[in-house]
């Protein structure tokens, strides 16, 4: 084998049967599970308090007409709020509830007092609210003597429907661009996520050579740019191995949970009140979902995305390993010299964040282009179908870019390996690339 | 002594760094099959030379030959370097470690797993094998540094300070490696500071200071090139007192003197003319100069005229 190939397999082999990489790789999905599973029953968790409401109903707004709630239970009452409030702690009610007669049907603000010991919680006080306003409503059309049929005829809800203009095309959905956004913020998070976290990687790894000063003895039998490039294709390839376990992981074990718990993953956004979907709708939209999902060219998007997270990796880990030969053993040292990395790489996640939702605009084009953005860029522009022409130059700056920059990081490391204890500025890195052999 | 004589030679190697001339014109032969101390105080370039002859950095002008052939890309397999900052992997285990720099160093895979058995065995640590750097002790993590070092058989072993933070059980181990590779007729350069290893191992030098060559050659021609014609007499008696013109009181004890005499070849007169006056000789000794009275002054003196 050759010498470069002794050491990718080396770098490679180390890391993956070191026993963190294999707790690593299994626990991360099971974390991300637990925690969604213990989100999922905080989420469905309901109130075990149960209170009991005396409402006062001065200004016949209710009606004599309130469902009572689970744990929640309420009773119209006609004693004056006085005696109410004097014999409060004798009888079991935790709250009143006063409606005072509505003065002025135009008045658009409407106070509702709730007296008790306790100040009413959030759920209660929005569910009272949403009850008394919707009541508001019915009684302010009967004042008003509105006409119903033709008030909901006020209410219209209006939906895009984007339409190719060359009517053989396929149609697009009201779920395209949505989709589309999903996919490539998804892509956006894991390239930003994975250059960090293996190019961090390679940089500690390169550290630790130069700490424990097996470096010298290594660079008496290869070369020092083998000895880097080497690192940074073993580490690329545990980082390959790594994402492709938990792309087969993370979709298996959360069909297992939702099979187990029988709830779905998905539905795990912030609760809103009174959200009231159509279950009918909801089946429909998922089925529309998984359409648009399963008609997304995903045997150009997923090559793409394992070029653009190669070529992320190389150039971002490159680099990474430069300033990791700079460094002493001392991390908190190197941050000055870590800091010009990330800082494209966060400016990088941000305009995939503008890119997602503006996958057309200049921003997103030129940024999709410029190799130091591209890598995540790109990715999540890739479910817009952006023009070929974009693709190919990204792809072909990205490599030159990464063939430059492997080789410049490779005069860095060199000089940077063999320099001990002095603390390197960036300008002195600048210099090294210049030196002689 | 032809080319072939020599397992390395250095032909005015200059090495510049961006502020400091590290090696200065520098030339030197190694003779083969022989010991070879490469001296010099911290900071005088042996580093860098070292550097320079296992191809890990490139002279800026001048010349190394290996054995007859200019230093090129293959040469890394013929060389054995133990650096005086060094280190393993320590989550490896010894075994896989030995295989990896062994492989490194061009063996194939049969032959190195044999040369590891030999010298796991030869060391009696064949339970080393599965074990990681970071269990073994300092001492022992140094002898399996000392085997990745030798693995390939090197022609030109270099060894930088090879005794620091050994033990003397374990320097003396290492020692007698070095003495029987040596035997077997692996030239060895070794580079250190410390005088009284030399002395005892080394059989020809190069004292570097400032990054030039100050002072090479034999280690016994060189003592005597340096020899002040001191004698050391233990005596009982009275001392004559023409001995103050044959030579030079430099020391006077009771019962012992030192002497220094304008030519060495007139010890026998001197010893003589004392035999003659009846004084009762105990011990007479020429006192040869310590290669650290050397060192010390060639470099003090390289120093004052700003060599």
């Amino acid at each position: 084998m050759s010498k470069l190939g002794l050491i990718i397999q080396r770098e490679y082999l180390t890391r993956v049967t070191r026993r963190t990489f294999i707790l690593a790789t299994i626990l991360t999905p099971l974390g991300f599970l637990v925690f969604f599973v213990v989100v999922g029953f905080i989420f469905q968790y309901q109130s075990d308090d149960t209170k009991r409401i005396a409402i006062l109903d001065e200004g016949n707004i209710l009606k004599k007409n309130i469902k009572d709630e689970r744990n929640l239970y309420f009773k119209f009452v006609e004693e004056p709020l006085d005696s109410l409030r004097k014999n409060f702690k004798e009888s079991d009610y935790d709250g009143i509830l006063q409606l005072r007669p509505v003065k002025n049907v135009f008045d658009k603000n409407y106070v509702a007092y709730y007296y008790s010991t306790k100040p009413p919680t959030l759920d209660l006080e929005t569910l009272i609210a949403s009850r008394v306003e919707n009541s508001l409503r019915d009684y302010k059309i009967e004042s008003l003597k509105l006409e119903r049929k033709q008030l909901d005829a006020l209410d219209t809800r209006v939906e895009l429907d984007p339409e190719p203009i060359d009517p053989t095309k396929a149609n697009a959905s009201k779920l395209t661009g949505g989709i589309a956004a999903g996919i490539g913020g998804l892509m956006g998070i894991i390239m930003y996520m994975t250059v960090f976290i293996y190019g961090m990687m390679v940089m500690r790894s390169v550290m630790e050579e130069k700490t424990s000063r097996i470096v010298e003895v290594m660079i008496s039998s290869v070369r020092p740019f083998q000895l880097m490039l080497g690192k940074i294709i073993g580490v690329g390839a545990v980082g390959l191995t790594q994402v492709a376990i938990w792309a087969i992981l993370i979709p298996l074990l959360s069909l297992l949970v939702n099979l187990m718990f029988g709830f779905d993953t998905s539905q795990m956004n912030v609760p809103q009140a009174n959200t009231e979907v159509n279950p009918d709708d909801m089946n429909a939209l998922m089925a529309l979902a998984m359409r648009e999902l399963s008609s997304q060219n995903w045997w150009l998007i997923l090559p793409l995305f394992i070029f653009y997270f190669l070529g992320g990796y190389f150039l971002y880990s490159s680099l990474f390993a430069a300033v990791g030969s700079a460094m002493g053993d001392d991390l908190g040292e190197g941050q000055a010299l870590t800091l010009p990395i990330t800082i494209p790489v966060i400016i990088a996640f941000y305009i995939m964040i503008v890119a997602v939702q503006a996958p057309n605009s200049s921003l997103a084009v030129w940024s999709s282009i410029f190799p130091l953005f591209s890598p995540i860029v790109m990715p999540a522009r890739l479910a817009f179908q952006p023009p070929l022409w974009e693709i190919i130059t990204s792809m072909l700056v990205l490599v030159a870019t990464c063939i430059f920059f492997v080789w410049l990081s490779g005069r860095i490391y060199r000089v940077g390996i063999l320099l001990y204890g002095k603390k390197v500025t960036m300008k002195e890195l600048g210099k090294w690339m210049f030196y002689k052999d | 002594m032809t080319d072939s004589n020599y397992i390395l030679k250095l032909d005015n190697v200059v090495k510049s760094y961006e502020k400091q001339i590290a090696v200065n014109h520098v030339s030197f032969n190694v003779p083969k099959g022989k010991i070879f101390g490469l001296l010099g105080p911290n900071g005088a370039g042996k580093t860098s030379l070292i550097r320079i002859i296992t191809t890990i950095t490139r002279a800026d002008e001048g010349t190394v030959w290996l054995d007859g052939e200019k230093l090129n890309s293959r040469h890394p397999e013929q060389i054995g370097y133990m650096p005086e900052e060094r280190g393993l992997y320590k989550k490896m285990k010894v075994g896989d470690h030995l295989m990896y720099l062994a492989q490194l160093k061009g063996l194939s895979k049969a032959t190195a797993k044999q040369e590891i058995d030999y010298w796991l065995e030869k060391f009696q640590i064949q339970d080393w094998w599965g074990k990681k750097v970071e269990e073994l002790s300092k001492g022992m993590q140094q002898k399996a540094q000392f085997i990745a070092t030798v693995i390939h058989r090197p022609k030109l072993l270099i060894l930088d300070e090879p005794f620091s933070g050994l033990d003397p059980i374990n320097a003396n181990l290492i020692k007698d490696e070095i003495d029987e590779l040596n035997k077997n007729g692996t030239s060895i350069i070794f580079s250190t500071h410390r005088m009284e290893q030399v002395e005892e191992i080394c059989d020809n030098i190069v004292l570097i200071n400032k990054g030039r060559n100050i002072l090479d050659g034999d280690v016994k021609a060189i003592k005597n090139q340096f020899k002040e014609n001191l004698f050391k007499i233990d005596y009982e008696g009275a001392l004559p007192p023409e001995i103050g013109t044959m030579a030079n009181i430099v020391k006077q004890t009771e019962g012992s003197v030192t002497l220094q005499l304008p030519d060495a070849k007139l010890s026998n007169q001197l010893l003589q003319t004392l035999l003659q006056k009846g004084i009762y000789i105990q011990a007479f000794n020429e006192i040869l100069p310590t290669l650290n009275e050397i060192f010390i002054k060639q470099v003090e003196d390289s120093n004052a005229f700003g060599i």
